[in-house]
């Protein structure tokens, strides 16, 4: 890869206090990529996330975001750059109207352009345009997902991290998200796809990891991957 | 006998008035962000000390130094956040218990020991001014504490519906994380939300020197109605306190008026019981 890649993690540690959850995860996503990365529950997927957002501080490693050293940066300055979570769990705000949730994912980044943003949100999701009065809190599973990714977008992302969206979304749900996160992708956005949804993240991801036990398992093409008979077993924890 | 009615309601909304004036910074810092605030009654004594001493040593009338008081309580509220609350509680809501109640017995102590215990007053025209109203006289003072506390009332409230930070005020009080990863940094909300409620202190305090003594105890009298005001009328709701003042402002007036001083007071619990039987929530209160 000769020219900067967008995301860059080099021998990342991170956990919580004395606790290691990662020991050493590299990984690189380029500019307009899918990257999807497994694992099964524990893995440390999910603190993979908290530390590329900041939200923990890595204990060793590095994390280059277009070149930048946001390694020790704040979680403010991680938004700042462009690197946009969708956490696990949505993470919406359920006393806000939808309007509200959506106005706040511009809050930092994309102020200038939110009007024309939230227009596109709408294009995209045109319930949340039925239902921006509505407490986000009342909604369904599926509308808080759409609102989380919505508020997502809002803030412009270079890069988008998803975090398990797919949970707890029915099979057409599902279906039209992952449909939904090719036409992000086509339009040029870099997505990292944190799924436990094997098969589908893989038919749609161009390269994938494969976490176990905080280091990277395997990785490679994503069709490479699908075929793999050592997939299965890194995500089974078979030994 | 009708006259003397009207006498008591009038006065009882007027009552209201300033109690909701209290209430609107609580409903802020306890409603929004689910601070319990023990310092409340304290920091109201602090800004009503504040307006006294520039009342009587630098000759400001209340109303002129309305403006500097809140804005000095507002740094007051932010600093005792970010540098005491804040840090004291980490978030666990029975540390931000104590803090708060540690606060407000510091305070009154310092205010005890500078100023003792007697209450104070100031010299003003304003203090015994009365419109006639038919049968009716309103005291000036209350008139215009009441007419800014609807002011203040709507404004907190568009500040908190129509701004980014009033957005995120409310955001990061049930979803701090969520917050965090569209970059805003929940304890910094956290200290400007707090400093807000304590600058409508600020200004309650300046509105209501001309009509009530000065003492390191008179935060006590207002504390416990502010709590109740804020619940009744609905957590965090700006036009729940500014109708729950009212409301427990007249309840008060014609409980005293047909019970007595001792046992009216009564009045309050009963309507208190019966809004939560009916309303849960309290009047203005989001359905959950």
């Amino acid at each position: 890869m000769l020219e900067v890649p967008m995301l860059e993690v080099r021998d990342l540690h991170a956990g919580y206090g004395a606790f290691g959850v990662l020991h050493g995860i590299d990984m690189v996503v380029g500019a307009g990529e899918i990257v999807a990365v497994l694992g099964a529950n524990g893995a440390g997927k999910t603190t993979l996330n908290r530390a590329l957002s900041a939200l923990i501080q890595p204990s060793a490693g590095a994390i280059m975001f277009e070149g930048r050293n946001i390694t020790h940066a704040g979680y403010d300055t991680v938004v700042q750059a462009g690197l946009i979570q969708v956490p696990e769990g949505r993470k919406i705000f359920p006393n806000l109207s939808v309007r509200d949730n959506l106005l706040l994912g511009a809050f930092l980044r994309g102020r200038a352009n939110r009007a024309r943003n939230l227009a596109r949100v709408f294009d995209i999701f045109p319930r949340l345009g039925e239902r921006l009065g509505q407490l986000a809190g009342s909604m369904s599973g599926g509308e808080q997902q759409m609102l989380a990714i919505g508020r997502g977008l809002m803030a412009e992302p270079r890069l988008l991290i998803l975090d398990e969206p797919s949970l707890g979304l029915s099979p057409v749900l599902t279906e039209e998200l992952f449909a939904l996160i090719g036409q992000l992708n086509a339009a040029g956005l870099a997505i990292l796809l944190v799924e436990q949804n094997v098969v589908q993240s893989l038919a749609i991801a161009q390269r994938a990891y494969v976490i176990e036990h905080g280091v990277v398992a395997l990785h490679g093409p994503a069709a490479d991957l699908a075929d793999d008979p050592r997939l299965r077993t890194a995500y089974l924890g078979l030994a | 006998m009708a006259e003397i009615y009207a006498a008591a309601l009038i006065n009882g909304l007027l009552i209201g008035g300033v109690y909701a004036l209290v209430a609107l910074g609580l409903t802020l810092i306890y409603g929004v962000l689910h601070i319990v605030n023990f310092a409340h009654g304290s920091l109201l004594m602090v800004a009503m000390f504040a307006a006294w001493l520039m009342a009587e040593k630098a000759g400001v009338h209340p109303y002129a130094a309305l403006p500097v008081v809140a804005l000095a309580m507002f740094a007051l509220g932010w600093l005792l956040y970010r540098y005491v609350i804040g840090r004291v509680s980490r978030g666990e809501d029975r540390a931000i218990l104590l803090a708060t109640l540690g606060v407000a017995v510091v305070l009154d102590n310092v205010f005890l020991t500078l100023f003792g215990g007697d209450t104070r007053q100031i010299e003003s025209d304003l203090t015994f001014a009365v419109i006639e109203a038919g049968p009716l006289l309103l005291s000036v003072p209350k008139v215009i504490a009441f007419a800014v506390s609807l002011l203040l009332a709507g404004a907190l409230w568009a500040f908190m519906a129509l701004t980014d930070t009033g957005r995120a005020i409310r955001a990061v009080a049930k979803e701090p994380e969520g917050a965090r990863l569209m970059g805003i940094r929940p304890e910094r909300i956290f200290a400007l939300a707090y400093g807000i409620g304590i600058g409508c202190l600020g200004a309650a305090g300046c509105l209501l020197l001309p009509s009530f003594f000065v003492s390191p105890h008179v935060g006590n009298v207002f504390v416990l109605v502010a709590f109740t005001i804020v619940v009744l009328g609905g957590m965090g709701s700006f036009p729940g306190a500014v109708v729950g003042g009212l409301l427990i402002g007249v309840t008060e007036s014609l409980g005293g008026l047909w019970l007595g001083e001792s046992l009216g007071p009564i009045g309050i619990s009963l309507v208190f019981i019966a809004v939560l039987l009916f309303r849960p929530t309290g009047l203005f209160g989001a359905a959950r």
